[in-house]
């Protein structure tokens, strides 16, 4: 439905029409030391020229791909995307319109819905699959949330490795809703949990929450870590912030995962400073009852034609109030659109492609590091597209000379892990250039000889 | 079947209980079932879960509501009936046989004296509609 504001003269046709004689009257119940008396002090409207270069000169201050070669990554993937995306989520009907709580006007976006649906079950291997919430972070504290609602236990086990920003909003959640946790600590080594951290998992614990890829790039064992959550009764959360690896590795769902939830960022959406984003949420069919977020189903209308609805609503706030799955009463719909979209455009084959793309440069890049003197990789376990250095130098030091050559090294793990000063961790994906990499190795190996340049 | 059976005795919020022995059996009346509608899903509590009367021991969702369910009288849960699981709409079609939902140990008798027989039952009914 398109929005079209009512001119002066409709407005007075209306009041006309009501008996009023003016529009104050529609809001004689506010008292009036409380109503707003001349205009609201706004900065002077500007031109539409005046707009797009105020808008042109916010945007110049924003670092764009083309202008320098980015290594960074850390849950926020710099990603190839078609523009043919772009041009298809404009169509007003699909920017524009609203949630699509009236089936009979909102097929195309229901069925758009189920099918993103539909897709991200078949990537994570999982049954059921929610309309999307709002990132990966929200995403994997409703899975929290959620795992203690199905196993009444108020304990939650997360992997020392967890994106720590998405440990951040799991603690916010957590902290009135009396709910405790115990971090497992991954291996100094492999970067990656041993199976044996998790011997002394108690019978207290709702989920074992561990990310694969971790955050410092590592592909943990999933099935292994499966087997260790259930022994405890406790459900396995696998939380996946890359979404691109799921192109390339075994399903989560396949290997023992009751939640598998993440980020879709990197399926055609903008990194675009940290968000908009788009959390993906997906389950094991016994507990599609406990499910947060909106839901998209196939039914039958009385004329037996295939349509699309929201359903199994009584999930929800609006009906279930205080002892619904979760607050939220949205989802993302136009990001999950985006992600829809390319994994149309890719498909299963193309999606497969960029993932090896990605697996291949980042070990070119690892590679070529590593046989650099005063380099190494810190950690031996496998990884998709991102993976931690020891630098000869602060990580931050090395930073600011690649900066120099228009390079963003990547992410100072300083920043998280206050004892880990000189490891980077460096993200290479199928957008990085062979020629990035090498100019990347090559600033790399001229900072730790000192060269002047 | 009667709309409500004289061998039950019930609730002001519309359960039924028959005794059988020190066990009794629970589930929601007629007037109930026809109110919600059809009904998609029952959450039944599980084995050894104890309630005190008046207490929800579990939950039955129409397609656009959920309605909690209260326990008679004071007991713990010695079987819950599974078949609900898979069919919901037993408690539709027979609310007093097929669609019975918990059998519970009694643990005070008296607290059944408090209920309604049949008739009182369907006099308060009456009086709800006006």
């Amino acid at each position: 439905m398109r929005y079209i504001p009512n001119s002066a003269h409709e407005r007075e046709l209306m009041l006309r029409d009501m008996g009023v004689e003016s529009i104050d009257y529609l809001f004689r119940g506010i008292p009036a030391h409380l109503q707003l008396k001349g205009p609201l002090k706004l900065t002077p409207a500007l031109s539409e020229s005046e707009t797009l270069d105020y808008f042109h000169s916010l945007a110049a201050r924003n670092v764009i791909h083309a202008q320098e070669a980015s290594f960074l990554g850390a849950g926020a993937y710099d990603h190839f995307i078609p523009t043919v995306i772009d041009t298809l989520i404009s169509r007003a009907e699909f920017l524009t319109s609203y949630t699509p709580y009236q089936p009979e006007i909102s097929q195309g976006t229901l069925q758009a819905i189920f099918e993103y649906q539909t897709m991200i079950c078949e990537l994570t291997g999982m049954d059921v699959s929610n309309a999307s919430l709002y990132d990966g972070s929200t995403a994997t504290a409703e899975a929290v949330l959620m795992a203690v609602r199905v196993t009444g236990r108020s304990k939650i086990a997360l992997a020392a490795n967890l994106h720590p920003e998405y440990r951040e909003v799991v603690d916010t959640y957590i902290h009135h809703a009396g709910i405790t946790e115990q971090t497992i600590p991954s291996d100094p080594v492999t970067g990656t949990l041993k199976p044996e951290a998790l011997a002394d998992l108690g019978n207290d614990v709702a989920a074992l929450v561990i990310q694969s890829p971790n955050f410092f790039g590592g592909i943990e064992s999933l099935q292994a870590l499966a087997d260790a959550a259930h022994e405890a009764g406790a459900l396995l959360v696998v939380v996946v912030p890359e979404a691109m690896s799921l192109g390339i590795l075994k399903a989560p769902g396949q290997c023992g995962a009751d939640i598998v939830c993440g980020e879709a960022q990197s399926f055609g959406i903008p990194t675009s400073f940290g968000g908009a984003y788009c959390g993906f949420f997906a389950v094991r069919e016994k507990y599609q009852r406990q499910i947060p977020g909106r839901l998209v189903g196939q039914a039958f209308d009385g004329e037996g034609r295939k349509g699309y609805v929201l359903t199994l609503a009584t999930r929800e706030q609006h009906i279930r109030r205080e002892k619904a799955t979760s607050n939220i009463c949205t989802n993302q719909g136009l990001y999950a659109l985006m992600a829809t979209v390319y994994l149309s455009l890719l498909g299963r084959k193309g999606l497969q492609e960029v993932a090896e793309q990605n697996v291949q440069k980042a070990h070119y890049a690892a590679k070529q590091i590593a046989a650099l003197g005063g380099y190494k990789l810190r950690f031996t376990a496998p990884f998709f597209n991102e993976f931690v250095v020891t630098c000869p130098k602060p990580a931050r030091e090395i930073l600011d000379r690649l900066a120099r050559q228009k390079i963003i090294g990547g992410l100072p793990l300083a920043r998280f892990f206050p004892r880990m000063e000189n490891e980077l961790l460096v993200c290479v994906t199928e957008t990085t250039t062979r020629q990035e990499v090498d100019s990347f190795t090559d600033t790399l190996k001229r900072i730790s000889e000192d060269t002047e340049f | 079947m009667a709309k409500y059976p004289d061998n039950l005795q019930y609730t002001k919020d519309h359960e039924w209980l028959k005794i059988e022995g020190d066990l009794g059996r629970a589930g929601i009346t007629e007037f109930a079932q026809e109110a919600l509608g059809d009904i998609v899903y029952v959450e039944l509590p599980k084995i050894g879960e104890k309630f005190s009367a008046g207490e929800p021991f579990g939950s039955v969702e129409s397609v656009k509501s959920v309605n909690e369910i209260f326990i008679p009288v004071s007991g713990e849960v010695v079987e819950i009936n599974e078949v609900l699981a898979d069919s919901p709409e037993l408690v539709n079609e027979d609310p007093y046989g097929k669609g019975w939902m918990i059998r519970f140990r009694i643990t005070d008798s008296s607290e059944v004296d408090s209920l309604l027989s049949s008739s009182e039952y369907e006099d308060f009914i009456s009086e709800q509609e006006h």
